[in-house]
């Protein structure tokens, strides 16, 4: 009865169940009832996902209303693999958030916190299900609004700033991207991205595409923090509460990613944005400077927080270089490595949380000697860490060989060199770490610090399970990527 | 010149578009900064009211007699982005009063100084 709906419940449930956590208030409640949703959700993904396996692209008209008239909601297997990460890393954080949460806010916040993070979740799943440009600004508002509240809420006064400057840039952001699709509706009267890509051929050559081009552009950019607009992010991880920087770290920007892929492939398509804009040549210079800029300055921060903040803005380079190659193989790496840097990220910055829990800071110079007492928590971050810089059997291993392998198709040597020489840097910023933690003798701030509680141990090694098993037998993801890049660069027949 | 006299619309669009960007970069006031970013968003708006206008139509009311209509989507979609500006608009400025409160100034180099010495 349900499954027609599908693409609808997978934003509708989080977004209903967001007022009604509101009422709850009790913490307890409250987390139970994020829990359930966020599992539903995780169900309504995998249901999803099922049938886009079975089926090809679903397509479904909200409120009945037929496209391009009314609001279409379009899940390909591109769509399907994003919803999946995001369903699936709010359903391993949700566990994890209770102990964390009820340490790091004050009693009175916790059920406005749940609140907000199911309506960050409804944010994230809009934009990937969507096929309206309009509705895609919308969706984007709702996930950054309630994100921005979310970093507030950090143990810190820095959080509030943080915030604040996470605000004016992504307003920026979100505002220049309703500005290139205004520009796109002037030329075009329509907002349905597949109606939109069938119209844009003929106006193509106008100044007003060009422009709304450049605008989208330049507004997404911000949102997934290319280099050099990325100043907004490594504050706004670092003094974030735990469980908000594994989430927005593992899905939101990666969610930015994927509109960028659907508005270069699918609205203007690789024609127009490759062939006619140059975008993959900006894109590639900008890339490769985040690879090199973010990780150097990743070694040099003190804040673990920190570090592993400039590290995502690295791994987006690694990503966005995928793209810009705007070749099956590229794009599919691209696609791969968001996959794999989610679970990375998602499992370093829940270690992080661990680590905050018990010793009330994740600076390096608090952190020597911590191997001795949370021996579970470090040795996840040391297999976290492999993965991060590319170390065979892990799942960061088979997509930054897959880049490699794009950039050698494309005849790219330097990039392929420029891949190592990144994956080297990270080498040393996560030596840095586990050198203090495991070869220096224990501070003296140690005594009583223990394991953390296996409530929050589980779901930072599920994640670890996953590097490791997608390390192994990386088939489903690589999979998905292959056939999600097939389906965006219109090369697969269905 | 007359083209570029009456595409007037689109000159207030981009004045107040740069106004209130210059505003978001230049000003040091947090509030400010926010009163800045509205002003830019509100130029978004403009630009999309401005496009909805269909030469010698009227507001789309159906009456006897009329055939050309404005369109009106743009400005539903507006409507929703008005929703959307007055929603950052309330959070920011409660982020500044938590600011405040937090560092005791509203200024954004005095809150950098304080960072940097902490």
């Amino acid at each position: 009865m349900l499954a027609p709906h599908l693409p609808a419940l997978q934003v509708a449930v989080p977004l209903v169940s967001a007022p009604v956590c509101l009422l709850l208030r009790n913490p307890r409640h409250a987390w139970a009832f994020t829990l359930m949703v966020s599992g539903a959700v995780l169900a309504i993904a995998v249901l999803l996902l099922q049938r886009v396996f079975a089926e090809g692209t679903v397509a479904y008209a909200m409120g009945a209303w037929a496209a391009p008239w009314g609001i279409e909601y379009r899940v390909d297997m591109a769509g399907a693999l994003m919803v999946l990460i995001v369903a699936s890393i709010g359903a391993v954080v949700m566990p994890f958030a209770c102990k964390s949460v009820r340490h790091e806010l004050p009693e009175s916040c916790i059920g406005l916190f749940y609140t907000c993070y199911l309506l960050s979740l409804t944010g994230l799943l809009g934009i990937v299900v969507t096929g309206d440009a309009f509705n895609l600004f919308v969706f984007l508002e709702i996930s950054s609004l309630s994100s921005y509240v979310l970093i507030s809420l950090g143990a810190t006064r820095r959080a509030l700033t943080a915030a604040y400057q996470y605000l004016v840039m992504g307003t920026i952001g979100a505002t220049f991207i309703l500005i290139g699709v205004g520009l796109l509706y002037m030329m075009t009267g329509t907002l349905n991205m597949l109606d939109l890509s069938q119209r844009l051929p003929a106006v193509a050559d106008t100044r007003t595409i060009q422009v709304a081009f450049a605008f989208i552009t330049v507004g997404v950019s911000l949102k997934l923090a290319l280099f050099p607009l990325h100043l907004w992010l490594p504050n706004a991880y670092a003094y974030a509460p735990s469980v908000v920087s594994a989430f927005i770290a593992a899905t939101a920007t990666k969610v930015g990613v994927y509109v960028l892929l659907r508005l270069f492939f699918t609205v203007f398509g690789a024609q127009f944005s490759f062939g006619a804009m140059h975008v993959g040549d900006i894109l590639m210079v900008l890339a490769a400077a985040a690879m090199l800029v973010a990780s150097l300055v990743a070694v040099f921060q003190d804040n673990v927080k920190r570090m592993l903040a400039y590290s995502s803005v690295a791994q987006i380079g690694y990503i966005i270089l995928g793209v810009s190659l705007a070749s099956a193989a590229g794009v599919s790496a691209g696609m791969l490595h968001l996959f794999n840097h989610a679970l990375i990220k998602g499992a370093l910055f829940l270690v992080m949380g661990c680590i905050f829990l018990r010793l009330g800071s994740v600076d390096l110079r608090d952190m020597s000697g911590l191997a001795k007492r949370m021996p579970l928590t470090m040795a996840a971050f040391v297999v976290a860490g492999l993965s991060l810089i590319g170390v065979p059997l892990t799942t960061g291993f088979v997509s930054k060989w897959s880049l490699v392998d794009a950039a050698l198709i494309d005849g790219r040597w330097p990039l392929a060199g420029l891949i190592l020489v990144s994956s080297l840097i990270a080498l040393v910023y996560v030596w840095r770490v586990v050198e203090t933690v495991y070869f220096q003798p224990v501070a003296a701030r140690m005594r009583g610090v223990r394991e953390a509680p296996a409530a929050m141990l589980i779901p930072t090694w599920v994640l670890i399970a996953g590097n490791l098993y997608f390390g192994i037998d990386a088939s489903l993801p690589s999979g998905m990527a292959r056939r999600g890049a097939e389906t965006l660069l219109g090369l697969a027949g269905q | 010149m007359l083209t570029l006299l009456g595409l007037y619309n689109y000159w207030i669009v981009i004045i107040l578009m740069m106004i209130g960007f210059y505003v978001v970069i230049a000003r040091p006031n947090l509030i400010k900064k926010i009163v800045g970013l509205f002003i830019f968003q509100t130029s978004v708006f403009i630009l999309f009211i401005s496009m909805a206008k269909v030469e010698g139509g009227t507001a789309p009311i159906v009456e006897a007699g009329v055939v050309s209509y404005s369109n009106p989507l743009p400005h539903v979609l507006i409507l929703t982005a008005i929703v959307v500006g007055v929603a950052t608009t309330a959070l920011g400025l409660a982020l500044v009063v938590r600011i405040r409160e937090a560092y005791g100034t509203i200024n954004e180099d005095e809150i950098y100084t304080q960072d940097e010495e902490a």
